[in-house]
């Protein structure tokens, strides 16, 4: 495996105020990696730069061979995607969301991708007449999901996104995210503070007090 | 006409300011000082205004005309600029849009020939439209910032979905341009039902036939529309990517 993103000397700081400090990080092509730590350790703030939603105060972020600021942030963020704990869906209804990457692709839907991207989480066509209000939180987590990945990124970064979800909700997920890795080798980096997923993790690394350390 | 204000009874008139302040001072609104600038403010103000119109009128020089038009623009766009608190660049944009919301509709009205390029007609219906053009972009300024604030996240997963700016904000600047709108279309639904405006009371105070006045009322409300939608659209189209840095963030 080659290194798809390399972080060097990567800090993050509001005013005085250190949030990341010289993080140094490798992350290999296809890989599935567990992020945790403590609340307030810095793991959303790493994600957010990694997904260009905020930048580094400082260091070099290379993705795909080339510096983070060489890329437009709209063309990147469709490479590297990023999903929410706790999304909000858009729109009124189920297909409303899905539409969502297409139109801003400027690009008719895919009816038949939506539909089988819908039942790679468990849910059916039907799903997408229904409205967002009625979608239980599984099923609302699972549609925001879907969204990240109708067109594949490279990257998939994922912020607790199994928290507050039932056990048969997280299998599901699990499931998927590892059908997203194993067969469409996208790179997943899932923040989590679940013991169940920590204990499965392959490799894990660990964020404390604005450091990372690759613990597993 | 019958036109009779005379300084008595102005004065005399002046004694429905004393409700206003009885009123702040009986419910302790603080508002006192408020009334007191405001109407000071107002009596000095239109007093300039009326011997500086007077001396326009006899003049009629187009330059000085389009002085007078551009000290209207830009006043108003100053004070659109102070509901945009926060947005960067809100004067330029509020004098762009106030500017051709102005200028279109000004040309319209003059080349369909419903007034003439004379100041007595051109000045009073460019503090018209530049004014209501004024209100629209307040509001749309204002709307801009409540629904960016409120709607934060949802704006944050358009983007990290790579929904270019004018994608993840595309909701929020309809809702400012209709926010901007809505006081021009609901009174023009109501006018003539609830109020008669200034335009329409102002010529039947003067003894215009009323028929005729709401000629002049119609070519209001028309001009007030095609002002407020062009300087909400305008302000707002120009304003929303001022919420964002130069790495397309949101702030």
């Amino acid at each position: 495996m080659s290194a798809l993103m390399t972080l060097t000397k990567v800090n993050y700081q509001v005013g005085s105020h250190h949030i990341l400090h010289d993080i140094d990080w490798e992350i290999q092509a296809g890989a599935h990696i567990t992020m945790t730590g403590p609340s307030g350790s810095g793991k959303s703030t790493l994600v957010r730069i990694i997904a260009a939603m905020i930048s580094k105060t400082s260091g070099e972020l290379i993705f795909d061979g080339q510096p983070i600021e060489t890329y437009d942030p709209i063309m990147y963020r469709r490479q590297v995607s990023y999903c929410f704990q706790q999304p909000t869906l858009f729109g009124e209804t189920v297909a409303d969301n899905l539409a969502f990457p297409y139109q801003i692709r400027k690009q008719p839907v895919d009816t038949a991708h939506v539909q089988e991207a819908l039942e790679n989480v468990g849910l059916t066509a039907a799903t997408l007449t229904q409205r967002i209000g009625d979608l239980s939180g599984g099923e609302r987590q699972r549609v925001a999901l879907i969204r990240n990945i109708l067109f594949l990124p490279k990257i998939l970064l994922l912020d607790e996104v199994t928290a507050g979800l039932d056990e048969a909700n997280k299998t599901i997920v699990h499931q998927w995210l590892k059908h997203m890795n194993r067969d469409h080798h996208v790179t997943t980096i899932m923040i989590t503070h679940d013991a169940g997923e920590l204990a499965a993790a392959q490799r894990m690394v660990t964020v404390s007090a604005g450091r990372l350390e690759e613990t597993r | 006409m019958n036109l009779a204000v005379n300084n008595t009874s102005l004065f005399l008139a002046a004694m429905l300011v004393l409700v206003a302040l009885g009123i702040s001072l009986w419910q302790k609104l603080g508002l006192d000082k408020d009334i007191v600038v405001g109407v000071l403010r107002a009596i000095v103000q239109l007093v300039i205004v009326g011997y500086v119109l007077k001396y326009i009128f006899r003049i009629d020089n187009v330059w000085l005309t389009l002085a007078m038009i551009g000290f209207i623009i830009f006043n108003a766009a100053w004070n659109a600029k102070k509901r945009g608190a926060g947005i960067p660049h809100a004067l330029p944009i509020s004098l762009l849009a106030i500017l051709i919301s102005t200028g279109v509709t000004l040309g319209v009205l003059i080349l369909a020939g419903a007034i003439k390029l004379i100041p007595s007609q051109v000045i009073p219906i460019s503090g018209m439209i530049a004014s209501n053009s004024m209100v629209a972009i307040g509001l749309a300024y204002r709307s801009l910032n409540t629904q960016f604030r409120d709607q934060r996240q949802a704006v944050l997963e358009r983007l990290a979905l790579g929904a270019n700016l004018l994608d993840a904000s595309i909701t929020i600047v309809r809702e400012a341009i209709r926010t901007g709108m809505a006081p021009t279309i609901d009174s023009a639904k109501t006018v003539g039902l609830v109020s008669l405006p200034g335009m329409m009371s102002g010529l039947i105070f003067a003894g215009v036939d009323p028929v005729r006045a709401i000629k002049y009322q119609i070519m209001v409300t028309f001009m007030l529309l095609s002002a407020t939608s062009l300087g909400a659209i305008i302000a707002c189209y120009l304003a929303y990517r001022n919420f964002y840095n130069e790495r397309k963030q949101l702030k």
